[in-house]
């Protein structure tokens, strides 16, 4: 379990101070994927860098299983960070090194007996799928296996923690959903705490078990993947969850119905539409399965003239959000 | 005069020249040997000492990065060379002979090679040093075991290149007294207008100079494995393989 409790960082430009981090906690059980989104700037970098230490937090404080890691200094701060096994975007693995010597490095920072270490790292290789690959350089694999090697390598510290930093932001679709399968794979076979930094949404829907969302420095919306996705309006339901912007035809009234879990797969609309006789128009939708749950987000338009009132009330009866998107509605 | 009768019996040729190239080369590897040695911690300091570096050290790393500029750009090295005379007869008790002659071309080259050993060590990517430092290395580890591997191709080069500069500074050692071909030439070729013992000199120092480089880019080619081809015949070898799937 990771828990984060109030990290801030400034840095001092001159006589001016930037607030990158402002206050951040956060909470991660055991065995479970907590992804942080957020756009360019809004502090996930910083968050990285003050997770694994590398940038000493104004304030505030990093623990992993109860043992703190930010007051830690030298040796114990390498002994804190071989808790975290990180994994970059771009792998960061060493070039003048085979892949299995890149398994080897963490091993070897810690003098580990050498047979040992080329049998550990063997076997990382194998549990990542790059069986066969043990002395292949860096330059001769593709992104995705890189991207396994990093895996592997982080692995090698035997940690409680992984830490992924953009970890699919450089992999085409396919192989970033190849990777992502292997990291939620790993993370229930090793019983790992995974925190995800990533600026794209698809990661956070494919693998994560809740999922926080930083602006400005600050952790605006929190919460796990289903309860997020329900709140209709929410920033992160609407990032989860997209609407194409349409433009509405005519002047009926325009709604936004959100419906998830059990209401997501009942008939809902076309009962409404039966109900009281009308005519609804999809104007634009999306359907997801989050987490195992379906969630289904929708702007419908109710004819002209026709009365909103009963439809909503209907639609919030069957366990609908529904928000009044059109001007009228004000 | 034909030209092998000329190799046979001129005694510049038969005599002197077989010692000077003897001279040279103990110059050219001594001093490079002292370089490597002495450069390459200079080197690696000022890289970790410089700002953002591993542990900087601002005053320390601007004062050794004032000297080394003001030994390499203010004074030539042949004015270098001949006030460092004192300093090789009490480290080598003599002023003159090759050996004298590699403490002034260590001394002239040791900033020179150190300047592109930092440069070598800066192509390294800080995302290496941050992945480093995440496995819980130490600052020697990563000097170790990340900056010196990662950027030996480079190193290589710096190396090479160093000891190209070496030849010149030998021959120019040689018109005080230190030997070499460069002696060679100077009294047999410019004192006594020996056209052909210039001229053998000439194309000796080329051929020298020729196969330092081809040694070096030789091995700098076989420690990079930066790029797929580059690192020889293996490259090709895991292709067939590359399926991946779990």
């Amino acid at each position: 379990m990771i828990t984060v409790t109030d990290l801030r960082k400034v840095y001092r430009q001159g006589d001016r101070e930037v607030v990158a981090l402002d206050g951040v906690s956060l909470q991660v059980p055991k065995g479970s994927i907590h992804g942080i989104v957020g756009h360019s700037g809004a502090g996930k970098s910083t968050l990285v860098r003050c997770l694994t230490l590398l940038d000493a937090p104004t304030s505030g404080s990093v623990s992993i299983n109860g043992a703190e890691l930010s007051s830690a200094h030298d040796a114990d701060l390498r002994a804190a960070r071989r808790r975290i096994g990180m994994i970059f975007q771009h792998a960061n693995l060493m070039d003048s090194r085979t892949a299995l010597a890149n398994v080897a490095h963490p091993l070897e920072i810690v003098r580990s007996p050498k047979r040992q270490t080329r049998t550990k790292a063997a076997e990382l290789l194998k549990l990542v799928g790059l069986e066969g690959f043990e002395d292949a350089y860096p330059a001769q694999l593709s992104g995705g296996q890189k991207q396994r090697v990093g895996i592997a390598r982080a692995l090698a510290s035997d940690p409680d923690v992984l830490l992924c930093d953009e970890p699919t932001s450089a992999l085409d679709p396919k192989t970033t959903d190849e990777i992502l399968v292997l990291i939620k794979d790993l993370t229930q076979r090793l019983q790992l705490t995974v925190l995800v930094i990533t600026h794209e949404m698809h990661v956070i829907k494919r693998i994560c078990d809740s999922v926080s969302l930083l602006e400005g420095g600050k952790i605006v919306e929190h919460g796990p993947l289903r309860t997020v996705a329900a709140d209709l309006g929410s920033k992160l339901s609407r990032t989860l969850l997209p609407l194409p912007a349409a433009e509405p035809l005519g002047t009926g009234v325009v709604l936004e119905v959100l419906l998830s879990g059990d209401t997501a797969s009942a008939p809902v609309l076309s009962a409404a539409a039966r109900k009281f006789d009308l005519d609804l128009n999809v104007l634009a939708g999306s359907v997801e399965s989050l987490d195992n749950a379906q969630f289904g987000h929708l702007r419908i338009q109710l004819p002209e003239g026709a009365d909103a009132g009963p439809v909503v009330g209907y639609l919030r009866d069957q366990g609908a959000s529904v928000s009044f998107a059109g001007s009228e509605a004000a | 005069m034909n030209l092998i009768e000329e190799l046979t019996t001129n005694p510049g040729i038969t005599d002197a020249l077989p010692e000077a190239i003897a001279e040279t080369l103990l110059m050219v590897s001594v001093s490079g040997l002292f370089t490597l040695l002495i450069g390459l911690p200079l080197g690696i300091f000022l890289y970790t000492s410089a700002p953002g570096g591993l542990r900087p050290m601002r005053i320390t790393n601007h004062i050794v990065s004032d000297v080394i500029v003001n030994i390499t750009r203010s004074i030539p090295f042949a004015i270098l060379m001949i006030s460092l005379i004192p300093l090789a007869r009490v480290i080598t008790g003599s002023s003159i002979g090759p050996l004298a002659a590699c403490v002034s071309l260590t001394i002239g080259t040791v900033p020179f090679f150190a300047r592109l050993v930092e440069t070598a060590l800066r192509d390294v990517s800080s995302g290496k040093i941050d992945a480093a430092f995440v496995l819980g290395s130490t600052r020697m580890q990563i000097v170790s075991k990340v900056l010196v591997p990662e950027a030996l191709p480079g190193l290589v080069a710096a190396l090479t290149t160093t000891l190209v500069t070496l030849v010149g500074y030998s021959a120019m050692a040689g018109l005080t007294g230190g030997g070499g071909l460069g002696q060679l030439a100077y009294n047999y070729g410019f004192q006594r207008f020996d056209t052909p013992v210039m001229v053998l000199t000439i194309v000796l120092m080329v051929i020298l100079v020729q196969a330092i480089q081809w040694i070096g880019d030789g091995i700098s080619r076989r420690v990079d494995h930066r790029s797929a081809g580059g690192a020889g015949r293996k490259a090709r070898r895991h292709e067939p393989k590359a399926a991946v799937g779990l």
